[in-house]
């Protein structure tokens, strides 16, 4: 096996023998305890999950605005100082290059956050797609650990951290330069992956192992990218190379609310994007619970109650909080209306399944 | 009450003669720590007789889906009706109440080509090494 890349936290799990395996090149937990329980604690409690895997991009310069815009699906231009954006990198052809976070600091400063696995990709597309515009970019993913703080009780264990009232901190911004027990300068978001209220902390790379520690010791189970799967998926949220690919665009994917086709900027993917939209995709995202027993998988064939094929899964799992197998498919457009009833191929037997509206968990 | 004797597969399956040529199967603590939460477990509907390495159970964690093949050749006489409604049952106790299936040996001396307790534990830790 390849030498695996390390997060900063990979001589905290050494240390403490926690089983590592290759996540996108990368030695990351699947689990520290069990996937269930890590689960519960994001749902009821509070959970953190180390996600210095993901990349950071740095873009400063005077047409940084103008150039970011040129290449992502959303409206950079509707962000204020502080605010947190979720965007699409698009090809020409509207499949995605990759979903990122951008943080705007000010009119001449972002940051793009990215998949790991797509890191390199993105810097990359970015670098190519610079042209002569006056911006300037720098991958700082090695220079900052990322922590995601993530469950009801995110803030309050949080608050006990810190001296910033976090009550002051809205949904999708983020504040600079905050002490975090003994360690200055984190950039706190409120942001998150898993549909709970929750927080993700930027934090100097050599720092990270530190603020594990105190938000260990101030009761946050440390979870691990088991459980980071079924929450996100619970929540109905997309994941890259599953609900999104270079051949699933965001209009196919469902996440049309990020694409403004009709924003001021031109950017990668307009034409053929604002098309799909106009015509309606050909297929969709479509989600889905099974009405019988059994565990859809990534992969498995989706069938019409005709027994026609069409589609397959693309993320499925048994849902820990509502006790049934749930999942996401790619299906033709023509049977992907909610309440559509559907056949998943599990081991040779197809098992009924109903088309409904996400997310299949929301908080009361 | 005497100890049973327990044989097991490279796969981590564990067969035990409860009475005469009745034996039951499951899988060892070592099998359900790798996988995890378990979830589902599936039995092969009209299973009855059955060759050493056909498949008899699926167990499906949150993260992975495996196969239990029979170790031994036989008749499927009983499943465990306990895995159906907890699943988890086989993470709590794998070498006792999470046993899956009850089985009619049909052939004792295929018993010899499985290793013993010593044997296993031998095999587990040159695996992780």
């Amino acid at each position: 096996m390849a030498e695996l890349k390390k997060t900063p936290l990979f001589d905290y799990y050494q240390a403490n023998q926690v089983k590592l395996v290759d996540f996108g090149g990368w030695a990351m937990p699947m689990q520290f305890s069990s996937i269930i329980k890590e689960h519960q604690a994001v749902r009821q409690s509070v959970g953190m999950f180390d996600c210095s895997h993901m990349g950071e991009i740095l873009i400063t310069g005077p047409e940084a605005e103008t150039y970011l815009n040129s290449l992502v699906t959303n409206d950079i231009s509707r962000m204020a100082d502080d605010d947190v954006q979720y965007n699409i990198i698009c090809q020409d052809d509207g499949g995605a290059v990759d979903d990122v976070m951008v943080y705007r600091f000010h009119a001449e400063k972002y940051w793009v956050v990215c998949n790991a696995s797509n890191t390199e990709k993105v810097w990359q597309w970015l670098k190519e797609n610079k042209k002569n515009q006056h911006v300037e970019l720098e991958n700082v993913t090695q220079t900052v650990g990322l922590i995601a703080v993530q469950g009801p009780q995110a803030e309050m264990v949080m608050q006990t951290l810190t001296t910033f009232d976090l009550k002051t901190l809205k949904r999708h911004k983020f504040s600079q330069s905050l002490s975090v027990g003994e360690v200055a300068d984190v950039l706190v978001s409120r942001t998150g992956y898993t549909g709970e209220d929750g927080f993700e902390l930027y934090i100097p790379a050599q720092e990270t192992p530190s603020v594990w520690e105190q938000l260990l010791k101030a009761g946050t189970l440390a979870c691990g990218l088991g459980s980071r799967d079924t929450l996100r998926l619970e929540a109905g949220l997309p994941l890259y190379g599953h609900e999104l690919t270079e051949t699933i665009s965001p209009i196919m994917a469902g996440l049309g609310f990020a694409v403004k086709t009709d924003k001021q900027v031109a950017f990668k993917g307009q034409e053929a994007l604002t098309h799909q939209r106009q015509a309606g995709p050909v297929k969709k995202i479509v989600s889905f619970q099974m009405l019988e027993r059994g565990i859809p998988r990534q992969n498995y064939l989706v069938f019409s109650e005709k027994g026609q094929e069409i589609g397959y899964v693309t993320s499925g799992t048994q849902s820990p909080s509502l006790k049934k197998g749930i999942g996401m498919a790619l299906v033709d457009s023509d049977q992907a209306q909610i309440g559509q009833q559907l056949l998943i191929e599990i081991r040779n037997k197809k098992i009924p399944a109903e088309i409904i509206k996400k997310p299949f968990y929301k908080k009361d | 009450m005497t100890e049973k004797k327990r044989y097991y597969t490279e796969e981590h399956e564990w067969v035990e003669i409860i009475e005469g040529n009745t034996a039951r199967v499951g899988i060892t603590e070592h099998a359900q720590e790798q996988l995890g939460d378990i979830v589902f477990v599936d039995y092969t509907s009209d299973l009855q007789e059955v060759a050493v390495g056909d498949d008899i159970v699926t167990v499906e964690s949150v993260k992975s889906v495996s196969d239990v093949y029979a170790p031994v050749s036989g008749t499927v006489t009983k499943q465990n009706e306990q895995l159906a409604d907890a699943p988890e049952t086989v993470n709590v106790s794998a070498m006792d109440q999470g046993w899956m299936i009850e089985m009619e040996i049909s052939d004792p001396s295929e018993l010899k080509h499985l290793m013993d307790e010593e044997a296993y534990q031998a095999f587990l830790a040159e695996e992780e090494a």
